[in-house]
Protein backbone atom coordinates (compact mmCIF):
# COMPACT_ATOMS: atom_id res chain seq x y z
CA UNK A 1 0.00 0.00 0.00
CA UNK A 2 0.85 3.51 -0.57
CA UNK A 3 2.25 5.71 2.33
CA UNK A 4 4.22 9.19 2.54
CA UNK A 5 7.60 8.84 3.86
CA UNK A 6 7.59 10.43 7.39
CA UNK A 7 11.32 11.53 8.39
CA UNK A 8 12.48 12.11 12.20
CA UNK A 9 15.13 15.27 12.25
CA UNK A 10 15.56 15.76 16.02
CA UNK A 11 12.52 15.87 18.11
CA UNK A 12 10.89 16.91 15.23
CA UNK A 13 9.20 15.13 12.63
CA UNK A 14 9.28 16.20 8.68
CA UNK A 15 6.53 15.20 6.23
CA UNK A 16 6.64 15.88 2.73
CA UNK A 17 3.55 15.08 0.31
CA UNK A 18 4.68 15.16 -3.08
CA UNK A 19 2.33 13.09 -4.62
CA UNK A 20 -1.46 13.77 -5.21
CA UNK A 21 -3.36 12.11 -2.49
CA UNK A 22 -6.24 10.08 -2.57
CA UNK A 23 -8.29 10.74 0.03
CA UNK A 24 -7.24 6.78 2.21
CA UNK A 25 -3.80 7.92 1.34
CA UNK A 26 -4.33 11.21 3.22
CA UNK A 27 -5.86 9.00 6.01
CA UNK A 28 -3.14 6.81 6.59
CA UNK A 29 -0.35 9.24 6.41
CA UNK A 30 -2.86 10.92 9.51
CA UNK A 31 -3.34 7.36 11.43
CA UNK A 32 0.57 7.22 10.52
CA UNK A 33 1.63 10.19 11.64
CA UNK A 34 -0.66 9.89 15.07
CA UNK A 35 1.46 6.88 16.07
CA UNK A 36 4.73 8.16 15.17
CA UNK A 37 4.30 11.57 17.61
CA UNK A 38 4.00 9.00 20.24
CA UNK A 39 6.63 6.15 19.66
CA UNK A 40 9.33 9.34 18.69
CA UNK A 41 8.17 11.44 21.25
CA UNK A 42 7.98 14.03 19.04
CA UNK A 43 7.75 17.67 20.14
CA UNK A 44 7.04 19.18 16.61
CA UNK A 45 5.85 17.94 12.92
CA UNK A 46 6.15 20.05 9.89
CA UNK A 47 4.12 19.26 7.38
CA UNK A 48 6.19 20.54 4.02
CA UNK A 49 3.29 21.00 1.44
CA UNK A 50 5.00 23.10 -0.95
CA UNK A 51 4.55 20.11 -3.91
CA UNK A 52 0.65 20.05 -3.58
CA UNK A 53 -0.99 22.23 -6.28
CA UNK A 54 -4.45 21.76 -4.77
CA UNK A 55 -5.73 21.67 -1.58
CA UNK A 56 -9.45 20.48 -1.29
CA UNK A 57 -11.70 20.63 2.01
CA UNK A 58 -10.84 16.63 2.45
CA UNK A 59 -7.09 17.72 2.55
CA UNK A 60 -7.79 20.86 4.37
CA UNK A 61 -9.77 19.05 7.10
CA UNK A 62 -6.94 16.21 7.42
CA UNK A 63 -4.09 19.47 7.91
CA UNK A 64 -6.69 20.56 10.44
CA UNK A 65 -6.95 17.34 11.98
CA UNK A 66 -3.18 17.04 12.11
CA UNK A 67 -2.59 19.84 14.10
CA UNK A 68 -4.99 19.17 16.70
CA UNK A 69 -4.41 15.82 16.90
CA UNK A 70 -0.23 17.24 17.48
CA UNK A 71 -1.34 19.58 20.05
CA UNK A 72 -3.22 16.56 22.07
CA UNK A 73 -0.29 14.77 21.66
CA UNK A 74 2.19 17.66 23.16
CA UNK A 75 3.47 17.90 19.62
CA UNK A 76 3.43 21.41 18.10
CA UNK A 77 2.20 21.23 14.42
CA UNK A 78 3.75 23.87 11.30
CA UNK A 79 2.20 23.98 7.84
CA UNK A 80 5.27 25.20 5.22
CA UNK A 81 5.35 26.15 2.05
CA UNK A 82 1.91 26.64 1.06
CA UNK A 83 1.29 27.69 -2.70
CA UNK A 84 -0.21 31.21 -2.91
CA UNK A 85 -2.75 29.95 -5.72
CA UNK A 86 -3.96 27.04 -3.28
CA UNK A 87 -3.75 30.26 -0.21
CA UNK A 88 -6.42 32.24 -2.58
CA UNK A 89 -8.72 29.09 -3.31
CA UNK A 90 -8.87 27.87 -0.08
CA UNK A 91 -10.61 31.29 1.51
CA UNK A 92 -12.67 31.12 -1.67
CA UNK A 93 -13.13 28.19 -0.46
CA UNK A 94 -14.44 29.07 2.61
CA UNK A 95 -11.57 27.23 4.53
CA UNK A 96 -9.23 29.68 6.87
CA UNK A 97 -7.39 26.42 8.52
CA UNK A 98 -7.88 28.65 11.86
CA UNK A 99 -5.49 26.79 14.54
CA UNK A 100 -3.34 25.79 12.35
CA UNK A 101 0.66 27.22 12.47
CA UNK A 102 2.22 28.31 8.69
CA UNK A 103 5.25 29.28 8.05
CA UNK A 104 6.53 30.61 4.55
CA UNK A 105 9.44 27.63 3.99
CA UNK A 106 10.83 24.79 5.93
CA UNK A 107 13.84 27.11 7.40
CA UNK A 108 11.37 29.15 9.09
CA UNK A 109 9.24 26.43 9.99
CA UNK A 110 11.69 24.80 11.87
CA UNK A 111 12.97 28.12 13.83
CA UNK A 112 9.29 28.42 15.16
CA UNK A 113 9.40 24.94 16.15
CA UNK A 114 12.51 25.24 17.72
CA UNK A 115 10.92 28.43 19.46
CA UNK A 116 7.87 26.71 20.20
CA UNK A 117 9.51 23.84 22.27
CA UNK A 118 11.85 26.22 24.30
CA UNK A 119 9.15 28.18 25.21
CA UNK A 120 7.02 25.03 26.01
CA UNK A 121 10.47 24.03 28.47
CA UNK A 122 11.06 27.42 29.82
CA UNK A 123 7.07 27.08 30.65
CA UNK A 124 7.24 24.08 32.47
CA UNK A 125 10.84 25.48 34.20
CA UNK A 126 9.47 28.06 35.74
CA UNK A 127 6.30 26.36 36.63
CA UNK A 128 8.50 23.19 38.02
CA UNK A 129 10.06 26.26 39.92
CA UNK A 130 7.61 27.57 41.53
CA UNK A 131 5.81 24.55 42.99
CA UNK A 132 9.21 23.89 44.57
CA UNK A 133 9.10 27.57 46.41
CA UNK A 134 5.51 26.84 47.19
CA UNK A 135 6.61 23.46 48.93
CA UNK A 136 9.38 25.04 50.74
CA UNK A 137 7.04 27.45 52.40
CA UNK A 138 4.80 25.25 53.37
CA UNK B 1 -22.48 27.16 -27.29
CA UNK B 2 -20.56 25.03 -29.28
CA UNK B 3 -18.30 22.11 -27.85
CA UNK B 4 -14.71 21.93 -29.25
CA UNK B 5 -13.80 18.88 -27.79
CA UNK B 6 -14.93 16.32 -24.90
CA UNK B 7 -13.75 13.60 -22.76
CA UNK B 8 -15.89 11.57 -20.14
CA UNK B 9 -13.86 9.65 -17.23
CA UNK B 10 -15.32 6.89 -14.89
CA UNK B 11 -15.56 8.16 -11.43
CA UNK B 12 -16.12 5.22 -9.02
CA UNK B 13 -13.19 4.85 -6.90
CA UNK B 14 -11.07 6.91 -5.17
CA UNK B 15 -8.27 6.85 -7.72
CA UNK B 16 -10.62 8.42 -10.10
CA UNK B 17 -10.97 11.65 -8.14
CA UNK B 18 -7.09 12.21 -8.64
CA UNK B 19 -7.43 11.12 -11.94
CA UNK B 20 -10.37 13.33 -12.52
CA UNK B 21 -8.36 16.73 -11.57
CA UNK B 22 -5.03 15.64 -13.04
CA UNK B 23 -7.42 15.75 -16.40
CA UNK B 24 -8.86 19.09 -15.69
CA UNK B 25 -5.60 20.56 -14.43
CA UNK B 26 -4.03 19.14 -17.88
CA UNK B 27 -7.09 20.91 -19.50
CA UNK B 28 -6.92 24.22 -18.07
CA UNK B 29 -3.07 24.51 -18.80
CA UNK B 30 -3.95 23.42 -22.68
CA UNK B 31 -6.48 26.59 -22.34
CA UNK B 32 -3.98 28.59 -20.80
CA UNK B 33 -5.47 29.68 -17.66
CA UNK B 34 -3.93 31.06 -15.07
CA UNK B 35 -2.05 29.18 -12.28
CA UNK B 36 -4.88 30.73 -10.03
CA UNK B 37 -7.77 29.45 -11.99
CA UNK B 38 -6.45 26.29 -12.66
CA UNK B 39 -5.97 25.66 -8.89
CA UNK B 40 -9.75 27.10 -8.85
CA UNK B 41 -10.89 24.44 -10.77
CA UNK B 42 -9.29 21.69 -10.47
CA UNK B 43 -10.30 22.40 -6.62
CA UNK B 44 -13.96 22.65 -7.67
CA UNK B 45 -13.91 19.30 -9.21
CA UNK B 46 -12.16 17.37 -6.79
CA UNK B 47 -14.97 18.46 -4.19
CA UNK B 48 -17.84 17.73 -6.65
CA UNK B 49 -16.20 14.41 -8.03
CA UNK B 50 -15.62 13.04 -4.04
CA UNK B 51 -19.75 14.22 -3.95
CA UNK B 52 -20.13 12.02 -6.64
CA UNK B 53 -18.14 9.08 -5.72
CA UNK B 54 -19.78 9.19 -2.06
CA UNK B 55 -23.35 10.29 -2.05
CA UNK B 56 -24.09 9.78 -6.02
CA UNK B 57 -22.20 6.23 -5.28
CA UNK B 58 -20.19 6.90 -8.45
CA UNK B 59 -20.42 8.27 -11.68
CA UNK B 60 -18.84 10.12 -14.30
CA UNK B 61 -17.36 13.51 -15.41
CA UNK B 62 -17.46 14.94 -18.64
CA UNK B 63 -14.85 17.87 -19.55
CA UNK B 64 -16.22 19.79 -22.73
CA UNK B 65 -14.08 22.74 -24.15
CA UNK B 66 -17.02 25.13 -24.98
CA UNK B 67 -16.96 28.32 -26.62
CA UNK B 68 -20.29 30.77 -26.80
CA UNK B 69 -20.06 34.34 -27.85
CA UNK B 70 -16.43 34.43 -28.73
CA UNK B 71 -14.67 33.17 -25.44
CA UNK B 72 -13.62 29.58 -24.60
CA UNK B 73 -14.18 27.94 -20.89
CA UNK B 74 -14.01 24.84 -19.52
CA UNK B 75 -17.09 22.94 -18.44
CA UNK B 76 -16.88 19.72 -16.57
CA UNK B 77 -20.40 17.82 -16.29
CA UNK B 78 -20.56 15.57 -12.54
CA UNK B 79 -23.68 12.73 -13.27
CA UNK B 80 -23.96 9.95 -10.86
CA UNK B 81 -27.35 7.63 -10.69
CA UNK B 82 -27.39 7.74 -7.07
CA UNK B 83 -30.08 8.72 -4.26
CA UNK B 84 -30.23 12.08 -5.58
CA UNK B 85 -30.31 15.33 -3.12
CA UNK B 86 -34.13 16.44 -1.45
CA UNK B 87 -33.09 20.03 -0.47
CA UNK B 88 -30.76 21.48 -3.33
CA UNK B 89 -31.08 25.00 -1.64
CA UNK B 90 -30.19 23.21 1.75
CA UNK B 91 -27.44 21.51 0.20
CA UNK B 92 -25.76 24.51 -1.04
CA UNK B 93 -26.07 26.51 1.99
CA UNK B 94 -22.75 26.94 3.45
CA UNK B 95 -22.06 24.53 6.33
CA UNK B 96 -24.62 22.20 5.54
CA UNK B 97 -23.50 18.37 4.86
CA UNK B 98 -24.84 15.08 5.40
CA UNK B 99 -21.74 13.10 5.82
CA UNK B 100 -18.42 13.41 7.60
CA UNK B 101 -17.48 16.80 5.62
CA UNK B 102 -17.04 20.25 6.26
CA UNK B 103 -20.11 20.98 4.13
CA UNK B 104 -18.08 23.37 1.74
CA UNK B 105 -18.40 20.75 -0.96
CA UNK B 106 -20.81 22.21 -3.34
CA UNK B 107 -21.57 25.33 -1.57
CA UNK B 108 -18.09 26.39 -2.01
CA UNK B 109 -17.59 25.24 -5.57
CA UNK B 110 -19.89 27.01 -6.63
CA UNK B 111 -17.71 30.30 -5.53
CA UNK B 112 -14.13 28.64 -7.93
CA UNK B 113 -16.28 28.38 -11.39
CA UNK B 114 -18.33 31.11 -13.12
CA UNK B 115 -21.10 28.74 -14.09
CA UNK B 116 -22.77 26.40 -11.64
CA UNK B 117 -25.54 24.50 -12.17
CA UNK B 118 -27.11 21.68 -10.81
CA UNK B 119 -30.40 19.39 -11.02
CA UNK B 120 -31.25 16.15 -9.06
CA UNK B 121 -34.19 13.65 -8.69
CA UNK B 122 -35.00 11.58 -5.50
CA UNK B 123 -34.10 8.15 -5.94
CA UNK B 124 -32.56 9.15 -10.10
CA UNK B 125 -29.27 10.68 -9.33
CA UNK B 126 -27.50 14.33 -9.88
CA UNK B 127 -26.06 16.41 -12.42
CA UNK B 128 -23.76 19.26 -11.38
CA UNK B 129 -22.36 21.60 -14.50
CA UNK B 130 -19.26 23.73 -13.47
CA UNK B 131 -17.77 26.43 -16.31
CA UNK B 132 -15.11 28.44 -15.81
CA UNK B 133 -14.68 30.86 -18.42
CA UNK B 134 -11.61 32.53 -19.97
Amino acid sequence: MDRIPILKLGPFLLVTIQVDMHDKLAITLQDDLTQKIVEKKARGVMLDISALDMVDSFIARMIAHIATLGRLLDAHTVVVGMQPAVAITLVELGLNLTGVKTALDVDKGIKWLEHAVTLDDQILAEETGRDLDANREE
Amino acid sequence: MQIEKSETLPIRMETHVVEARQMVRKWAIDLKFTLTEQTKLVTAASEIARNTLIYGKGGDVTLDLVSDKGRTGLRLTFVDQGPGIPDIELALRDGYTSGSGLGLGLSGSKRLVHDFDISSSVGNGTKITLTRWK
